[in-house]
């Protein structure tokens, strides 16, 4: 007996010593270290990329990523949001604001020597628009003369799209009607240029699976180069030599760490990551008490709501819908829940969008809401049907929706399921439009209320709440031509009031994006749509 | 060889006694005594306890969120200001319920389905065994998903059927792999030399003496689907809220370790209890059993 | 030994393909398409991808399509990743999983046998029930506890390790604890029960009988038979382990087989779930069969079936 534990404890001191070695073997250097002194940053960006094809993807997590890789004809100042020069050093724009005229930066050159020129963009807005593709955004190209016809299979011809090169260094871009953010717009992965030769070695134009967008074979015109990308790992770039403005650009290299939240903070703690995408609500007090200088809120264009299908029961009533948005305590959502800074929301359009500031408010105020209630026939919420509330799964929503649930259970007295679904399932209950009530959310693609107005139109694609007012549709649609901002905003205006008092949507919050940030950041500025060029971050040592 | 004969003689004879003294056994085991005291008591705290409290356990106050043990709440409250103590015991039910009724379904089918096959023996055994690893190798989720759509209802039913539809197949193969040992024990050759009929061999002979691995492997089959249970909550499939179970109090607690530590302690220590003790009532069970126990 | 080998291996053909058949319909009837978004597209649009990838054709077309170039080795591209094949993921994530895998099964039986053993000799001591106790340590806490706990503790406090990562040997430590506890719990509690069956066998009487060591007994007779249901055990343990575990890989980000394995068919990416499902299938089916091979080579009563 004695000498089997003998041999017992060999084998366990073996054991041990060989755990010694191993920790030995633990890196000495932290990964932020590491950065500061090569200048290279280190960025969760939360989920891995579905790709990098700037025409074909529509998510904030890919263009995080691509807008390190590419650049279009303008940019948007790190600071300010302002307008700035991109591939286009200068432009003209026509009196009559359909014309516009870029000239290129000569120094605008593709990652493999070749010069950026206006084909290369009549190339990019032909592919993007090609039917064939299947390109999900390429609605934002439409403010384009004739994209929308192209795009639709009505016009055949590209060369009679309202886009042109003068020469290689000049393009003419005409539009439909005046549109005063279209500048800002040429800032969005729609409009990013894409490199002809790339694409068409690996296969046609409007080839979808394709591998142009591997390491090795990426060529962009942006500050850096794709140097590695392997899935569920890292995505590594580095500096790109031929970028037009490549002395201004700080940092030698960029990894992008495509970590889960949770596990994303902890390495953030660890020093492994110097930025990472979000914080987990229930570690903001603690970084709040202990390291508030790390934890960085910006507000966000972004507006999480409710969307009620108000073709169901007792949905078809208004009053039914106001009263379960007057009875919501929003305070204690932002305050309680989400304690990140977020805004409630008492009006769907967020705040700041393009200038613009909604008039309109909708109240918190349950005594109203039971009023509200027994006009349409309800009572103190007596017979009112048991409905469900419908969210993708998450840790959040869910808590949202519990302590919503909890709301109108105590002020209006009536019982509602909440039901989960995960994210595939989800999206196909809500085209479906299957659903009572789901929670949604929308972020403005371009600085503008009109990227979110436009949602309660009756043709939108992302409007399932079957709710449809064409007075409302007018409004929009007057907006889009409208060439005074006063009364352009005006209109608008009108339309959210309209939005406020049939409430197919209930807003419940404006987004705010929170993360931790090392000190050694510079050069990283609070930005609505999320922009953060890294050109303009550098990293002190 | 004429003593095994003797023994199975003497197993048929004293069948009716065997019981008795599996029973007497069992209540001589200490260690199964506490776990199953154990057992009982978090089971009926689990059963009992809701009703008491002065709580419900969907009351939110969100003010008094994530607050640690005090005298109002004994055990703390969760980040929605819930009583942890309520949701500790209300989260059992269902965590307990799901254990045992999977687990259940896994155990007749496995069992029934692995001693066939492993008695039959032959090309039917290798049917039926490549049967079970072709559905073995289906991926989980993807069965979990289909089953939950398809019949569409959100019930905790679907839960513990489509995890004892899986989890049967490690049942199945174990007890085959026991079935197909013992089917070649000498006693069994005496057995049927004797002229006992397949059946009378299979319910006398080879069941008994699978009751040791396979008591064993259920008490472990518990635990496993009280976690299955809980990744599936974390895929968004499993129990909705504002219930809650064992599992996702305890996934939601690691993660909140190190500033909130009562969430996950709680949790955890229920649970652990509660696994402790059924394995020791299972190990009890198994040594009570055993025919060959010498004492 | 061989004709069963043969014999097994062509049998498995069948399972695969009745196994390819049932995922390529499972995932036909989820709800959800692999080009569903947050931003929907326009259903011209979304008609334009399906024909990409050939998901416009009827099903019975599309289904002899997969099989087709299934035969000519080719598994696919991506839905959710274009421009990566299906193939080429597999082959970059599965031998990180098949690594921590190994790691993991060399943990559970250097932790399991030892203390299983050990409890069953010291049987109805108190030893055997701390052993047993210790043990069930994996069990009690599940691996999304078990990781964080030896997180915080041994990297975000002593800072012996990374927090996550597979870039580094040291790396390889803490995932291959979390997830190798589980199994050692199983594993100690069959060796344990395996042993207490052998060790009441006769012949082991015999030998002790004969005045032999208390370890020869053990280490010659017993070890060997007890160990067969850990054998027994050892398939749907490896094929578990090296499935990848999805929860073990995500909390400590390594690139293995478990996310994209789970992540395809929440994404309903068709391709790769048939690949990772084919893939994940013919490993079962080799380790069953290498599992039945060992039995047998330990057993010999189970031969010449």
């Amino acid at each position: 007996m004695l000498s089997l534990l003998t041999q017992r404890l060999q084998t366990g001191c073996l054991i041990l010593l060989a755990l010694g070695l191993l920790v030995g073997c633990a890196e000495q250097q932290s990964n932020v270290e590491r950065g500061n002194t090569n200048q290279e940053l280190y960025i969760g960006i939360g989920t891995e990329p579905s790709g990098l094809d700037p025409q074909l993807t529509t998510g904030l997590t890919e263009y995080s990523v691509m807008t390190a890789l590419l650049e279009g004809l303008t940019t948007l100042d790190a600071e300010t949001m302002q307008v700035r020069p991109g591939v286009a050093q200068y432009w003209d724009i026509s009196e009559d604001g359909l014309t516009y005229t870029f000239y290129f930066n000569p120094n605008a050159r593709w990652s493999n020597g070749d010069p950026v020129t206006a084909a290369d963009f009549l190339f990019s807005f032909e592919r993007i628009l090609t039917p064939l593709l299947g390109a999900p955004y390429a609605y934002m190209l439409y403010p384009m003369r004739g994209a929308e016809a192209f795009n639709r299979g009505k016009l055949t011809d590209f060369s009679q799209v309202g886009a042109r090169a003068v020469d290689a260094a000049t393009l003419i871009i005409e539009l439909e009607a005046p549109t005063p953010y279209f500048l800002s717009l040429l800032a969005h992965n729609t409009w990013w240029p894409v490199h002809p030769p790339s694409i068409l070695k690996h296969g046609a134009m409007t080839d979808r699976i394709s591998k142009w967008t591997k390491a090795g074979n990426y060529v962009g015109n942006g500050p850096f180069t794709l140097k590695r990308w392997r899935l569920n790992s890292e995505i590594h770039a580095v500096k790109n030599p031929y970028y037009r403005a490549i002395e201004n650009v700080q940092l030698n290299g960029l990894h992008f760490l495509p970590i889960e939240p949770q596990a994303e903070e902890r390495s953030f703690r660890a020093g492994h990551l110097h930025i990472t995408s979000t914080v987990p609500i229930h570690r903001i007090e603690w970084y709040r008490a202990n390291q508030p200088e790390h934890m960085r809120f910006d507000t966000s264009l972004g507006v999480y709501y409710y969307m009620l299908n108000t073709s169901h029961g007792a949905f078809k009533d208004p009053r039914v819908r106001k009263a379960l948005a007057y009875s919501i305590n929003r305070e204690e959502i932002t305050k309680h829940v989400l304690k990140a800074g977020q805004q409630p929301a008492y009006h769907f359009t967020p705040p700041n969008a393009g200038g613009y500031n909604a008039e309109v408010r909708l109240p918190h105020d349950p005594e109203l809401a039971r009023q509200l209630l027994a006009e349409a026939g309800f009572p103190a919420g007596k017979d009112f049907p048991t409905f469900e509330l419908l969210y993708n799964t998450s840790e959040s929503h869910r808590t949202i929706a519990v302590a919503i649930q909890q709301m109108w259970k105590t002020e209006l007295g009536i019982d509602i399921e909440l039901h989960n679904q995960e994210w595939k399932a989800y999206l196909s209950t809500r085209e479906s439009g299957e659903f009572d009530i789901l929670r949604a959310a929308w972020f403005g693609d371009y600085d503008d209320p009109n990227t979110f107005l436009s949602l309660g139109q009756t043709d939108n694609g992302n409007n399932h709440s079957q709710w449809s007012n064409p007075v409302y549709d007018q409004l929009i649609l007057d907006a889009a031509i409208e060439q005074n901002p006063a009364a352009r905003m005006a209109l608008f205006q009108q339309a959210e009031a309209i939005l406020l008092d049939e409430m197919p949507f209930i807003p419940i919050y404006f987004y705010v994006t929170s993360r931790l940030i090392d000190p050694a950041v510079q050069g990283w500025y609070p930005s609505i749509l999320d922009n953060h060029p890294y050109q303009a971050i550098a990293l002190e040592d | 060889m004429i003593k095994q004969q003797r023994e199975s003689a003497a197993n048929s004879v004293a069948s009716k006694s065997l019981g008795g003294d599996a029973w007497d056994r069992l209540k001589r085991n200490r260690m199964a005594q506490i776990g199953g005291t154990i057992f009982v008591c978090i089971t009926l705290l689990c059963l009992i306890g809701p009703s008491l409290s002065s709580y419900s356990f969907d009351e939110q106050n969100l003010a008094y969120g994530a607050q640690p043990p005090s005298s109002a709440h004994w055990l703390g409250t969760d980040d929605l200001g819930r009583d942890l103590f309520l949701r500790i015991l209300t989260g059992g039910r269902i965590s307990i319920g799901v254990g045992f009724a999977a687990t259940l379904i896994a155990l007749i089918i496995g069992v029934s389905y692995g001693a066939l096959a492993g008695y039959i023996g032959g090309k039917t055994e290798a049917a039926m065994m490549r049967f079970v690893d072709a559905v073995y190798a289906l991926p989980f989720t993807m069965i979990v998903i289909i089953l939950t759509v398809t019949f569409d209802k959100k019930s905790i039913f679907l839960i513990f059927m489509a995890i004892g539809a899986v989890e049967w197949l490690t049942m199945a193969r174990i007890v085959r792999g026991q079935t197909r040992a013992l089917r070649k024990q000498t006693y069994v050759d005496a057995a049927l030399v004797i002229g006992s009929s397949h059946s009378r061999i299979l319910f006398k002979h080879i069941l008994p003496n699978l009751i040791g691995p396979v008591i064993v492997y259920t008490t472990l089959t518990i635990p496993a689907v009280i976690l299955l249970e809980s990744i599936l909550s974390f895929l968004g499939l499993g129990v909705q809220p504002p219930a809650s179970s064992w599992g996702i109090l305890i996934n939601d607690g690691a993660q909140k370790l190190d500033i909130y530590p009562w969430m996950l302690i709680f949790p955890a220590l229920f649970f652990s209890l509660t696994i402790f003790a059924l394995n020791f009532i299972g190990d009890g069970v198994r040594d009570a059993l055993d025919p060959k126990e010498s004492k | 030994m061989l004709s069963l080998i043969a014999r097994r291996l062509l049998q498995s053909i069948p399972t695969l393909w009745v196994v390819a058949t049932a995922t390529f319909l499972l995932l036909r009837l989820a709800p959800g398409g692999p080009f569903d978004d947050e931003k929907p597209i326009p259903p011209e649009i979304k008609a334009q991808i399906e024909a990409h990838y050939g998901l416009d054709l009827p099903l019975y077309q599309q289904y002899f399509q997969f099989f087709g170039n299934l035969l000519k080795g080719d598994l696919g591209p991506s839905y959710k990743y274009p421009g990566w094949d299906v193939q080429e993921i597999i082959i970059q994530a599965f031998p990180v999983s098949l690594e921590l895998g190994c790691w993991a099964l060399l943990t559970s039986l250097a932790l399991g046998i030892p203390i299983g053993t050990l409890a069953a000799l010291k049987h109805n001591k108190p030893a055997e029930t701390n052993l047993m106790a210790i043990a069930m340590i994996g069990i009690c806490l599940p691996s999304f506890v078990i990781g964080p706990i030896l997180l915080m503790t041994f990297s975000l406090q002593l800072g012996w390790f990374n927090p996550l990562g597979w870039s580094y040997a040291g790396d390889r430590v803490l995932p291959a604890i979390t997830l190798g506890l589980l199994y050692a719990a199983y594993i100690a509690r069959l060796a344990r029960s395996g042993m207490l069956d052998v060790m009441r066998n006769d012949y082991i009487r015999t030998a002790r009988a004969k005045g032999l060591k208390e370890r020869t007994v053990v280490m010659r007779h017993a070890l060997r038979t007890s160990l067969y249901p850990v054998v027994a055990y050892m398939g749907p343990a490896a094929a578990g382990l090296i499935s990848g575990s999805f929860v073990v890989e995500t909390i400590f980000f390594i690139p293995g087989m478990g996310p994209f394995f789970v992540n395809a068919a929440l994404n309903r990416d068709y391709t790769m779930v048939m690949g990772t499902v084919l893939f994940y299938a013919t490993l079962i089916i080799l380790f069953n069969l290498l599992v039945d091979i060992v039995q047998m080579w330990m057993n010999p009563r189970t031969r010449n079936d």
